[in-house]
């Protein structure tokens, strides 16, 4: 059963650094797609240029999911514009529409020139990536101010919270399932659902709560050894 | 022990130096470093330490030849570009016998490059990339928890001989991620009766200076200094030899593209070829012993760098060409797979 919440028109996966937003996002929208929604997706990373939606073209591509990504990603060329196709995403509401904001507060200032629309159109969910294993995120205190620094740049208020926790690689269910309470706190301070858990999908039990989000991970290059 | 976190190399480095005791940070931004300089941006005011943003990589490097002066743990780091804007100031450190950590997260070059990961500052790194007889304690960490380990190792060992240290990683360790304990070392300030940071009315001045303008003067702090590089070769030398004890072949790599050739020997192995790695863990002082030694054991060797070869030097100097040395290579920011090391330890096989 792929995870689809509330199937708002408008889907933004917002988060630290390294949350892991790229990875759902994308997940997301192949769930979307699979279950026959015509969906595009955005990448407004315009913070770091190594991992992005647009490692995952190849993929996006034949799912049939068009990819609109600023002009220069994944080239050598340092600069963060976005194409004018972010509007049609936002303007055009006959197709669903998946928007990954990399960076912190710094990439959320991208999602802000398009906050008027989304408000105005007010069919859109705002998701909180977290991952209470890294840095600077590991309480859910901390995890609050990185949202609240998010929510002021984006001017768009967060609508729920995705439990993203994770240890790479090396993530055993244990150490998903040790973050639940650090979750539940950060949803008491912010007044917000948590949406979904995320587990890698080969470590997702069989009688898995229907809130849990099953997770393909992005392909790697090549495996690198321990 | 620590908890684990999952973070990337470049904050690992950061939260490294932190425990280190490191309280002054000055840099200027680049990729495929910049996670460093934000990671010190949020950490350093809550704890009362220094976090700057200089006006150019030249301003930050002299803004730590100050700190270090002062007898304070410091550090800048940068990539591939950056560095040599530094160079001048390091000289400067070197010359002025003051401990310092420089981290390089090397991406693509000459100039300006490109923002993927990148070994071909080993040269500037390991032969002093500024002007002068000077060296660096050059470190090169392989994974997320070296960087962290490595940071607090080159802290040390940079007091301890007075010798600025250099880790030298690159974009992939930088970018990725791994869970890693970050240490909690023991951070006893090291005496440093050297210090330029006030007499107190209780002693002569100190002074901090590159600058001997009687030759005689210079040539002796020259061979001082060099008589504590010595010490560092006899004793600093890290190395790790992987599947070394019956090879017949050997693969030398440092960093990442240890990573990728530790890959290709398991996959070596599988196909019955005896095949080790020797991964120099500090490319200065090198070590030039481990290679020596496996010159008489093994019938060739091979480089493995993101580079257009450059350690590959002081591997034929180190083996002093009695095996034959080739090089697998890849540049500008491309990576080597294990497949085409493979290819290129059959070429050596064949010879």
């Amino acid at each position: 059963m792929p995870f689809m919440y509330r199937k708002k028109r408008i889907s933004i996966f917002c988060g630290h650094y390294g949350s892991g937003k790229t990875n759902i996002a994308v997940n997301y929208a192949l769930s979307l797609k699979r279950d026959g929604c015509p969906v595009r997706i955005a990448d407004l990373d315009i913070v770091n240029p190594y991992f992005r939606t647009k490692d995952s073209a190849a993929e996006l591509e034949a799912a049939g999911i068009p990819l609109i990504s600023p002009t220069f990603a994944n080239t050598n060329v340092d600069l963060p514009a976005l194409p004018q196709e972010l509007y049609a995403l936002v303007q055009q509401t006959h197709t669903y529409a998946v928007m990954d904001v990399g960076g912190d507060d710094r990439g959320a200032y991208a999602l802000g020139r398009y906050a008027p629309y989304i408000l105005e159109e007010n069919d859109y969910d705002m998701f909180c990536v977290v991952n209470f294993y890294r840095p600077l995120t590991t309480t859910p205190e901390e995890a609050a101010a990185v949202m609240q620094e998010i929510s002021a740049a984006a001017h768009l208020p967060f609508t729920a919270i995705i439990n993203n926790s994770n240890l790479g690689a090396a993530t055993t269910q244990e150490d998903v399932l040790a973050t639940f309470e650090k979750c539940r706190e950060l949803s008491r301070i912010t007044g917000l659902e948590i949406a979904a858990t995320c587990f890698r999908s080969d470590l997702l039990m069989d009688d898995a709560d229907p809130s849990y989000m099953p997770l393909q991970l992005q392909k790697r290059y090549f495996d690198i050894n321990e | 022990m620590a908890e684990k976190v999952l973070m990337k190399g470049n904050e690992a480095i950061a939260e490294a130096a932190i425990k280190a005791g490191c309280m002054h940070y000055f840099g200027y931004p680049i990729t495929p470093q910049t996670e460093i300089a934000a990671y010190m941006a949020k950490r350093m005011p809550k704890i009362g330490g220094t976090f700057l943003q200089a006006e150019s990589e030249v301003a930050a490097i002299n803004m730590v030849y100050g700190v270090a002066g002062a007898g304070f743990r410091v550090m800048t780091s940068s990539s591939s570009p950056g560095v040599s804007l530094k160079q001048e100031g390091i000289s400067y450190i070197a010359g002025a016998d003051l401990p310092a950590l420089i981290v390089n997260v090397q991406r693509g070059g000459p100039g300006l490059g490109g923002i993927q990961p990148s070994q071909s500052d080993y040269f500037q790194a390991t032969k002093g990339g500024g002007h002068g007889d000077y060296r660096l304690i050059v470190l090169a960490p392989a994974s997320v928890q070296e960087m962290a380990d490595l940071t607090v190792r080159a802290f040390d060992l940079s007091d301890k001989y007075r010798v600025p240290a250099m880790l030298l990683a690159d974009g992939t360790l930088g970018q990725m991620m791994e869970p890693v304990e970050i240490p909690e070392p023991d951070v006893t300030p090291v005496e440093k009766p050297w210090a330029v940071n006030g007499t107190k009315g209780q002693r002569q001045h100190n002074i901090v200076n590159s600058l001997y303008l009687k030759p005689d003067q210079l040539e002796k702090t020259n061979f001082e200094r060099f008589e504590r590089y010595k010490q560092i070769e006899e004793n600093e030398v890290m190395v790790e030899s992987f599947m070394m004890e019956d090879a017949e072949y050997c693969i030398v790599a440092f960093g990442i593209a240890a990573r990728i050739s530790k890959n290709a020997v398991i996959a070596a192995r599988k196909k019955g070829i005896k095949v080790g790695l020797i991964r120099p863990i500090t490319l200065w002082p090198f070590p030039t012993d481990t290679i020596a030694r496996a010159a008489e054991q093994v019938r060739g060797f091979l480089s493995v760098e993101l580079s257009m070869g450059q350690m590959i030097e002081d591997v034929k100097l180190a083996s002093s060409c009695k095996k034959p040395v080739l090089l697998c290579n890849r540049a500008g920011g491309m990576i080597p797979s294990p497949e085409e090391v493979l290819a290129k330890l059959d070429e050596l096989i064949q010879l």
